[in-house]
């Protein structure tokens, strides 16, 4: 394992496609260790795809990686992956617990035996404390309100000890209310554990008090800076290649005007 | 042999009573062999179908596990037509579908036409075989209403092969196997072989089909692999108590179907086809009854906490 100097995420020249549709090109970036960043742009900007390289289900076009100092490969127990929330059936009998129990050894053949039994459990346990989903664990999941069953999914990525979180639109379908209960919430147990975060959502509001960085993956290439640095009406005009304009409010909520049909980040 | 077995009734010489004297009842169930025959194969059928209908439901492939069955049907009256035992062609062609099936993946769910077209042509190709075939339709019957009163023993011991490879697949599989149902793009960030482990589902889901079918046959294939599962299902929310309440339901309809049938001249299908949809419409009562209560008692909690000072 490298250094906990060494940064999370280093790309240099990286260039994502599928098979010859290209996604975004020559994007070079370091992420720290530590660091929460938000992913934002327009949809079917490859926002996924940068999860699908991080995750080696993809391989870079062109260009390198280094994921926790090393290239990405598939089932890399170092990385908590919450994919983009499912509909799961409100008939699903099936309790919270399990799904966050596969978190631990879901990956693993065979059936469970003797200590490792005692150990798994003790993990279960312990990431559904960390997201305080005690109450409505052993619940058949699928009758739980999206932020419940979006904590017990963070629960499972938090089971399989992770020093990366990668969280994909964690916040969307919720309401106002627990976008901000579940932000701060991803951020505390982030800075208590020293996760490094990267999540995709579609409005920066609730995220503005918690990230480091922001970055954007839009017509083609990526840009990673401070908010206040990339959310600004000169550089996302320059980087969607349309007259945009951001506005902010007396409480410091920011509004991108312009971009309403890519659906980008005005509905918070 | 088939002629006592034509839709699993039976017409012997001396008819069969249940008395008050359990030893003796017992005794009397397992007189003859081909009653032991039918007991060995149904306990041996019952759990593999149990086990694997958990997860046939939980995938929602019960269709799927239906038009299995009728493909079977396509081959075990072929196989008869070139003269090898009926499970030679259910394993052959249940095998193949399941593998074209798990191939499929994710592109399966909501293909209920393509699946009752291939289900219908098999059928009739299941009976073109049959008319080709000459002999007495008394097989085809026996394979589309199972025939667990003719079974032989080199049969059982055929039978108990493969529910044993099949339990054992299903055991190794076991954690993967629930994380792809439950969660499947976690499951591939995780190093699950998704597509892989879909198509290997399906080939041991053929194989516990073609088990199946030599007790309950094609038509009645619900019975033991959907029936069970789906009130296990209702029972539980965890996987592994609703793997076993599965398997037990699917061996003690199939107890009770077989010791029925021996003391009454009704086919075996009907009674244990009977005793899962019963238990079936009883488990949706109770859970209905048991919802309403949990409503009621959550309302009078709150009303409790607002009148609380």
């Amino acid at each position: 394992m490298a250094g906990s100097a060494s940064p999370s995420i280093v790309a240099e020249g990286l260039t994502a496609a599928y098979g010859d549709r290209l996604v975004w090109q020559d994007a070079s970036f370091t992420v720290n260790r530590g660091e929460f960043v938000a992913v934002l742009g327009p949809n079917g900007g490859g926002k996924s795809t940068l999860f699908r390289l991080l995750l080696g289900l993809l391989s870079p076009a062109a260009g390198s990686l280094q994921v926790l100092g090393r290239r990405p490969h598939r089932g890399n127990p170092a990385i908590g992956y919450v994919p983009q929330r499912r509909d799961i059936d409100p008939d699903l009998s099936i309790r919270g617990r399990n799904f966050v129990h596969l978190g631990v050894d879901g990956n693993q053949w065979g059936v469970a035996i003797g200590r490792s039994v005692v150990d798994a459990s003790q993990r279960v346990e312990r990431a559904i404390e960390a997201v305080q989903a005690g109450a409505y664990a052993d619940r058949p999941i699928g009758r739980l309100s999206g932020g419940e069953q979006q904590r017990l999914l963070l629960a499972q990525a938090l089971a399989g000890e992770p020093e990366m979180l990668l969280l994909d639109e964690p916040l969307a379908s919720l309401d106002l209310r627990n976008q901000n209960v579940i932000a701060e919430l991803i951020a505390s147990l982030a800075q208590a554990n020293g996760f490094t975060v990267l999540l995709i959502a579609h409005d920066i509001n609730p995220l503005l008090p918690i990230v480091d960085r922001v970055l954007y993956v839009a017509h083609g290439g990526l840009t990673i800076g401070k908010p206040e640095e990339v959310i600004t009406t000169e550089r996302l005009s320059r980087l969607y290649d349309a007259p945009i304009e951001v506005l902010q409010d007396s409480h410091g909520h920011m509004f991108v005007v312009g971009l309403e049909a890519e659906s980008a980040h005005h509905d918070g | 042999m088939a002629d006592v077995s034509i839709v699993g009734t039976l017409s012997p010489a001396a008819a069969p009573y249940f008395g008050w004297d359990l030893l003796r009842d017992v005794q009397e169930l397992f007189r003859y062999a081909f009653m032991q025959h039918a007991f060995e194969a149904g306990t041996v059928v019952a759990p593999t179908a149990g086990v694997i209908g958990y997860f046939v439901v939980l995938r929602g492939l019960s269709f799927a596990a239906h038009g299995l069955s009728h493909i079977g049907f396509a081959g075990a009256t072929g196989a008869v037509l070139l003269g090898l035992p009926p499970i030679v062609g259910l394993l052959a062609f249940t095998m193949s579908a399941g593998a074209v099936m798990g191939a499929l993946g994710q592109r399966l769910r909501g293909r209920d036409v393509t699946i009752g077209l291939v289900m219908a042509w098999s059928l009739g190709l299941g009976l073109l075989f049959t008319a080709l075939y000459k002999g007495s339709a008394s097989r085809a019957i026996g394979i589309l209403f199972g025939q667990v009163f003719g079974i032989t023993g080199q049969e059982v011991a055929v039978t108990a092969a493969a529910g044993v490879l099949t339990l054992l697949a299903l055991v190794i599989a076991y954690r993967p196997l629930l994380f792809i149902t439950l969660d499947e793009q976690v499951a591939e960030a995780k190093g699950v072989p998704v597509r892989g482990l879909s198509i290997a589902f399906m080939v041991i889901l053929a194989v516990a089909v073609s088990e199946a079918v030599q007790v309950v046959g094609v038509l009645l294939i619900f019975a033991l692999i959907v029936a069970p599962a789906a009130i296990a299902e209702r029972v539980t929310a965890r996987p592994s108590h609703g793997i076993v309440v599965s398997a037990g339901l699917a061996v003690l309809f199939t107890w009770a179907g077989l010791t029925v049938a021996y003391y009454v001249p009704y086919p075996v299908g009907f009674f244990i086809t009977t005793f899962a949809f019963g238990s079936y419409v009883v488990a949706r009562l109770l859970s209905y009854l048991a919802a309403r209560r949990t409503v009621r008692l959550r309302g009078w909690r709150a009303e409790q906490v607002r009148h609380s000072p």
